[in-house]
């Protein structure tokens, strides 16, 4: 890197926080399928864009293409923050197409579904390796949050020191306990929510700009 | 090739290949994870005696999503023993401890539950 560019992203870095090359930070929403990580950057799209990112399903695996968002800016308490926002396909460690045939899908559907599933999953990796800057991990809170897939995807986001806000979704859930996840993560901030009826995102985008900011 | 610890009884009998920590020392990051897809694929149940590291986890992931396919490998379950450390931090990683944690990985459609508490890691596998 040239003493300019260095330079310059010293000042940047200065001005807006933790940055990518063109200047604005991307964070990643990352989690397990399901957890509701499409819903919420949705939502987050629609509060500060008034736009939507991709479709949402009770279908496992329904986003299987990182989305991206570009230029999201949340304002809060008088700061702004900018972002670029990516939903990623939620990443776990099988895929049977099977699951998708007990959902009514047709075999030939569910097949080319879990296909298009296990190449998400990769992508997502792939995003996390270079191109984000920052993660947002939605977590559903009524299911136990000690799963391998958590407890790995948390740890390779850490080994690669990109700050974390973890998200305690579905709170609306009757048996939902954003305690256990906060048990979980201690050294994370939690903030529980629900991006479906937009319970606390008023916490979550004070938390965006303190973290990402 | 790795040390093996092996149970087989033959048909139907569910194959468990142990690695130690030491043979795991000795190996490459893509030469663990082909060692455990290899195994799983067959069926086997693979214990490492020494974890694997958050960079090769996500290799393991992303190798794995390579190999499913609908007319056999669903993938793996994993569970890993003791828990990667919340208060894991910066010496941690530089000393290498969180890569010291035994792990079993299994394939998906034969393991029907993998069960870890604070002390115990069990498998239920159905043999074929
Ligand atoms: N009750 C409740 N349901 C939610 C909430 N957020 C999302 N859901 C539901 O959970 C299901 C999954 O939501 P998605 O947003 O598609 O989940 P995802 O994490 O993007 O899933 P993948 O794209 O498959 O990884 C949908 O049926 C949503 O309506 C929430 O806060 N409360
Ligand atoms: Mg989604």
């Amino acid at each position: 890197m040239g003493i300019i560019t260095e330079i310059r992203n010293s000042i940047s870095q200065t001005v807006n926080g933790i940055f990518a090359d063109d200047g604005t930070a991307r964070i990643g929403i990352y989690g397990p399928p399901n957890a509701g990580k499409t819903t919420l950057a949705n939502r987050i799209a629609r509060d500060w864009t008034g736009e939507a990112m991709g479709a949402e399903s009770q279908i496992p695996h329904e986003t299987r293409r990182a989305q991206r968002k570009e230029d999201v800016t949340i304002e809060r308490n008088g700061n702004s923050v900018t972002l670029d926002i990516v939903d990623t396909p939620g990443v776990s460690t099988k895929v049977d197409y099977q699951e998708f045939v007990d959902f009514g899908m047709d075999e030939d559907d569910a097949i080319e579904r879990s296909r298009e599933a296990t190449e998400g999953v990769a992508e997502a990796m792939h995003w996390l390796k270079e191109d984000i800057d920052g993660v947002i991990y939605v977590l559903d809170s009524s299911l136990d949050p000690f799963t391998q897939v958590n407890t790995m995807l948390t740890g390779i986001i850490e080994s690669r020191d990109l700050p974390i806000l973890i998200i305690a979704n579905k709170v609306d859930l009757e048996d939902a306990s954003p305690q256990r996840i906060d048990q979980a993560f201690p050294q994370h901030e939690t903030v529980p929510l629900s991006g479906l009826e937009g319970d606390n995102t008023d916490e979550l985008y004070e938390k965006i700009a303190e973290q990402f900011g | 090739m790795p040390e093996q610890v092996k149970h087989d009884d033959g048909e139907g009998g569910v194959q468990i290949d142990m690695i130690s920590a030491g043979r795991m020392d000795e190996m490459t990051s893509m030469e663990k994870i082909h060692f455990i897809l290899d195994g799983v694929r067959e069926g086997k149940v693979v214990i490492l005696e020494a974890g694997l590291s958050p960079d090769e986890e996500a290799k393991l992931i992303e190798v794995t999503m390579t190999e499913i396919s609908p007319d056999g490998f669903s993938g793996i379950e994993i569970e890993s023993y003791p828990k990667e450390s919340p208060k894991s931090g910066f010496l941690d990683r530089i000393l290498g401890e969180d890569e010291s944690k035994m792990t079993v990985i299994g394939p998906a459609n034969q393991i029907e539950t993998l069960h870890k508490d604070s002390e115990l890691i069990s498998a239920v596998v159905s043999a074929r």
